[in-house]
């Protein structure tokens, strides 16, 4: 049984969903252009991760086994259409530019993997301590994103004007490419070099380990290291 | 542990779920509905302000829009003002649902791809010192996915674009969501919509507009990666401008009538 400590703080960096296990990519490269949309977007998915979570947990002893997803999914998206409600009541602005996005959670894998994978198995309240951790490792690498592209995309962070920009009358000429999503695929490769530099046990063994540049490759054929 | 897997408690589990996910659903979208139809509102609002180049950052849109925007109702038929209807108790929408309101378009007419046509439409005038200066006029029309809703803003010559925007649309984000994108609504403003023999001549390119071309007035740059969005929007201008839609009032504001 792991702590509670362990289970909200080891999603950040050392089982980080998008970073190690490489899910949720798709919101993470969408709703990054801006640092004010993606905590919304952050706040959004630690919820619905949290709640499905532990109500998936509760009623896992009783869900049939050959339904288990559709059951899953169904609580899932119940959560999905009450927070996208309640952004459009609340928050109209970010709903707006949220777009599909906050609906798309239901198909968002860290949802979706952390309830097959885990609440299946757990008692409610390490399964909501659960999500919440991964809602917080995903909100990590997105805060991150968010804030660097946004500051060198736009010269702002959450709107508010840091780099003064040369169609200002300031100096700093944005970097146009970091408003577009591709960017962001850059900036988790880098974010995933460094989390794996300081978390070497990440790096997964060369399962086909390239052969060396020689003429004779038998009699120099490089044995799988690791 | 019981086996679940009987029919049984399949079924009953199937139906106990569906019954408590579809009362929070349905709870949450009845209790936050007259939060969302307000905020929508305030929403169109602040784009007629937007649209005519009117907003004013840190004053309240709800006081910009009484101070300087003026709603009346057109009757699109004839393409006069009129009465009919009060503007600020008429459901729009509504309207073009309603047979007794709209009228079907033949496959022909339907530019915009919008099936019905209400016969009145709500139209924004900004006024300074007694004079014209903008007049806002709503339109809508079919992209790739959604139907685009938006306002076409023209100077009080009824000819030249003051802004477009839309406020409403669910296109693709970064390919057609892009006729959000501020440059490209920018180049709007200044363009003609109607060439000298009075017919629509407004176009979306495909590509960039060629500046020396003498047709550039007409013209507007097209959004890379979203060809059907684009010609949904232009289609639309022909549509709303043409005889079906605002043509006969923009006819007569233009000679100065309406």
């Amino acid at each position: 049984m792991m702590k509670p400590k362990e289970l909200l703080l080891a999603p950040i960096f050392k089982n980080n969903p998008i970073a190690l296990q490489i899910l949720g990519i798709c919101s993470a490269l969408a709703v990054t252009s801006s640092l004010r949309v993606t905590l919304v977007m952050c706040v959004a998915l630690t919820l619905v991760t949290a709640f499905s979570n532990l109500f998936v947990s509760m009623v896992r002893n009783h869900i049939p086994n050959n339904i288990r997803i559709i059951v899953q999914m169904t609580i899932i998206a119940s959560l999905v259409i009450v927070v996208d409600q309640v952004l459009k009541a609340y928050l109209y602005e970010i709903s707006k530019q949220l777009s599909v996005f906050v609906g798309l959670i239901v198909t968002n894998c860290i949802v979706m993997g952390r309830a097959e994978a885990f609440a299946m198995k757990h008692p409610p309240l390490p399964s909501f301590l659960d999500g919440i951790g991964n809602g917080l490792g995903y909100s990590a690498i997105l805060i991150g994103l968010a804030t660097i592209r946004e500051l060198f995309g736009s010269g702002t962070l959450l709107g508010y004007e840091v780099l003064r920009l040369a169609s200002n009358g300031g100096w700093y000429v944005p970097n146009g490419m970091l408003l577009l999503p591709p960017s962001a695929f850059f900036l988790i490769g880098l974010f995933i070099w460094v989390i794996r530099t300081y978390h070497k046990e990440q790096v997964e063994t060369v399962e086909y380990p390239m052969a060396p540049n020689t003429q004779d490759l038998s009699a120099e054929r490089a044995p799988a290291t690791h | 542990m019981a086996n679940n897997d009987t029919i049984k408690k399949t079924v009953t589990v199937t139906l106990l779920l569906c019954l408590v996910c579809s009362i929070i659903v349905s709870s949450a979208a009845v209790l936050l509905k007259p939060l969302q139809i307000a905020n929508q509102a305030l929403d169109a609002k602040r784009n007629v302000l937007a649209v005519a180049g009117l907003m004013e950052p840190g004053q309240s849109v709800e006081d910009l829009f009484a101070a300087r925007v003026t709603a009346r109702v057109v009757d699109l038929n004839t393409g006069e003002f009129t009465d009919a209807v009060d503007p600020a108790a008429y459901d729009q929408r509504r309207a073009a649902r309603d047979s007794q309101l709209s009228r079907r378009l033949s496959r022909d007419d339907d530019l915009a791809r919008i099936n019905r046509r209400e016969d009145y439409s709500v139209v924004y005038l900004v006024e300074e010192e007694g004079r014209l200066q903008t007049v806002i006029l709503p339109v809508r029309g079919f992209g790739l996915w959604s139907t685009l809703h938006g306002f076409l803003a023209l100077k009080a010559d009824g000819r030249t674009v003051q802004g477009l925007g839309f406020y409403e649309h669910g296109e693709t984000p970064g390919l057609g969501g892009e006729v959000d994108n501020p440059q490209w609504r920018a180049q709007w403003t200044g363009k003609q919509v109607f060439d000298a023999d009075g017919e629509v001549a407004i176009q979306v390119l495909k590509g960039r507009v060629d500046p020396q071309s003498p047709k550039a007035r007409y013209q507007v740059d097209g959004l890379s990666g979203a060809t059907l969005t684009t010609r949904g929007v232009q289609n639309l201008l022909h549509f709303w401008l043409g005889e079906q839609g605002y043509g006969p009032f923009l006819d007569r504001l233009h000679e100065g009538e309406a």
